[in-house]
């Protein structure tokens, strides 16, 4: 008689999970791909792409605006950030606790620190719209370029700084030609970490400008709100969305990559 | 040069702390001013309690209260479930084949590094297409948020399991262990820091999300603190009420952090 026993496989742990992300992370997003391609009766269209692409209902200025703003916050951001991650590494590679100061606002709610903006502007009679935006924007994410940045910096082999002293190589150019290329890892990661959620994200342009200034994410809520119910039109943005997303952690994962083919040689 | 470094050294944290002034002057203000009992950052009525006897005026503090108790029920199962999920799975992902493994540690990363807009949004068409498997409320929202968490849960316990000497886990089968009680006794001692550090990841993401749970909440009347906030001092202005409330918030939340990780530096440091 054929002896019957259940095989206990440690890959069986797996599955369940495997399951819960094919339905509730793959599943929800083809369906937004599917929603892109029906119109408001559930029947095929491509109307919803000539819509966005055509600019009909203004969606592709706004993503224009979006992409202007996101990427001014993550210049800004940046300007702050790495000389503020360089200092940190070089001056106070011991001292997490004043790292950690650096990097605590991200933990308090966002929405917490853009209405107390939000209360100071206004107490001190500034007016709102662009540059309270850009201000909350750069408040913002400040702290998610400082953070990848500086686990960059902090890792870099000093012997690489002092070889290059010894090959006399001027302060200027130490940081040109060995600094800021062995930090290029952690400047991609910190761009995308900014400029991924400045663009798409809504609330922050939304209290900071008394709803003047309108952002991609606004407009991907708007399209999916109960009063307007466009979902085709916000389904295409939400995949524009989607393409920006993995676009750019594409870019991310190849430069990582690169970089460790390059370490291990 | 002495002098010269002196200098720079100086310049730079003089750099650092108008930075850091930058980071935290809001916060400092809501709570110096949460003391003056108005909104309009002035002394004019003196230093007064106000604004915290207001959070036991029943009147105000009922909204509150409800968003408080959704939001510790939300946080608490999201992450437990998460944990306990991303524990069991990161012991099969890590047993996968090759091909498997990497498809699945793909989609891992998609709830991470996707725009929250744009997940939140296909939750939602995804939730009100089934919604007569998933009816409104708490329901939609721990999935999400388990959704959104499990990621991070899987990728902090993964490098841990990483790490191990996959001979243990054989040598304790050698020994006489079945699988199961192999898994109990030798792996899950293992991995428990990681499965502690996913732990409060997950506690702190559900916590602080704004974006899924505003999508997902439905008009069952649950609202989280996050979408509380939103909802009423969008409106009007921030009141002298919302000064205490976000003061306490900051203190908690930062005593909270700091302590957490100097802990966990100090425990670093030991080894």
């Amino acid at each position: 008689m054929k002896k019957f026993k259940f095989r206990f496989s440690r890959r069986a742990f797996a599955y369940p999970y495997m399951i819960f992300l094919l339905v509730f992370v793959v599943v929800p997003l083809v369906i937004i791909l599917i929603n892109a391609f029906l119109d408001d009766n559930g029947k095929l269209t491509f109307a919803n792409f000539a819509e966005f692409f055509t600019d009909a209902g203004g969606g592709l200025t706004v993503l224009g605006n979006s992409l202007i703003i996101g990427l001014v916050t993550t210049v800004i951001c940046l300007a702050i950030g790495y000389p503020c991650a360089y200092l940190l590494a070089k001056y106070h590679a011991s001292s997490r606790v004043l790292v950690l100061l650096f990097i605590l606002p991200m933990w308090v709610n966002f929405l917490i620190r853009t209405l107390s903006t939000k209360a100071i502007f206004m107490a001190l009679d500034v007016k709102l719209g662009m540059g309270t935006v850009l201000f909350g924007m750069v408040y913002n994410y400040l702290p998610y370029m400082i953070l990848p940045l500086h686990t960059t910096l902090v890792s870099i082999d000093h012997s690489y700084i002092e070889a290059s002293e010894d090959l006399g190589a001027d302060k200027i150019s130490v940081f040109l030609k060995t600094v800021l290329p062995l930090s290029l890892s952690g400047i991609l990661s910190g761009v995308t970490m900014t400029f991924i959620p400045a663009i798409s994200t809504f609330a922050i342009s939304e209290i900071l400008s008394s709803s003047k200034i309108f952002l991609f994410g606004d407009a991907i809520n708007m399209h999916f709100s109960k009063t307007t119910n466009s979902f085709g039109v916000g389904s295409v943005m939400s995949l524009v969305m989607l393409v920006l997303v993995v676009v750019s952690n594409v870019i991310v994962n190849l430069t990582s990559k690169d970089e460790e083919v390059k370490s291990a040689l | 040069m002495k002098r010269k470094n002196l200098v720079a050294r100086i310049c730079a944290d003089g750099y650092l702390g108008l930075v850091l002034a930058l980071l935290y002057l809001p916060i400092l203000l809501i709570i110096v001013f949460s003391f003056s009992g108005s909104s309009r950052f002035s002394f004019s009525n003196g230093f007064t309690l106000d604004s915290y006897k207001q959070l036991f005026d029943p009147e105000l503090n009922a909204g509150l209260l409800s968003a408080l108790k959704y939001t510790a029920i939300l946080a608490v199962s999201a992450s437990v479930i998460s944990t306990v999920l991303g524990a069991f799975s990161t012991i099969g992902i890590y047993a996968l084949g090759r091909r498997l493994k990497k498809i699945t540690l793909t989609v891992n990363q998609l709830p991470m590094i996707n725009s929250e807009v744009v997940m939140a949004v296909s939750l939602m068409v995804f939730f009100s297409a089934f919604s007569f498997i998933f009816p409104q409320g708490m329901t939609r929202l721990i999935i999400s948020h388990v959704a959104f968490c499990t990621p991070y849960v899987v990728l902090s316990i993964l490098p841990r399991l990483q790490r191990m000497d996959p001979n243990m886990y054989e040598a304790a089968l050698d020994l006489g262990a079945n699988p199961f009680s192999a898994m109990i006794k030798v792996v899950f001692p293992y991995i428990t820091p990681g499965i502690v550090s996913g732990f409060a990841m997950a506690f702190t993401l559900s916590l602080d999300d704004f974006i899924i749970t505003q999508f997902n909440k439905g008009d069952t009347g649950i609202e989280t603190l996050s979408t509380y906030i939103y909802e009423d001092a969008r409106v009007k202005s921030l009141e002298p009420f919302w000064f205490a409330v976000f003061s306490i918030f900051f203190v908690v939340m930062f005593t909270l952090l700091l302590v957490a990780n100097i802990k966990k530096t100090s425990k670093e440091v030991k080894k």
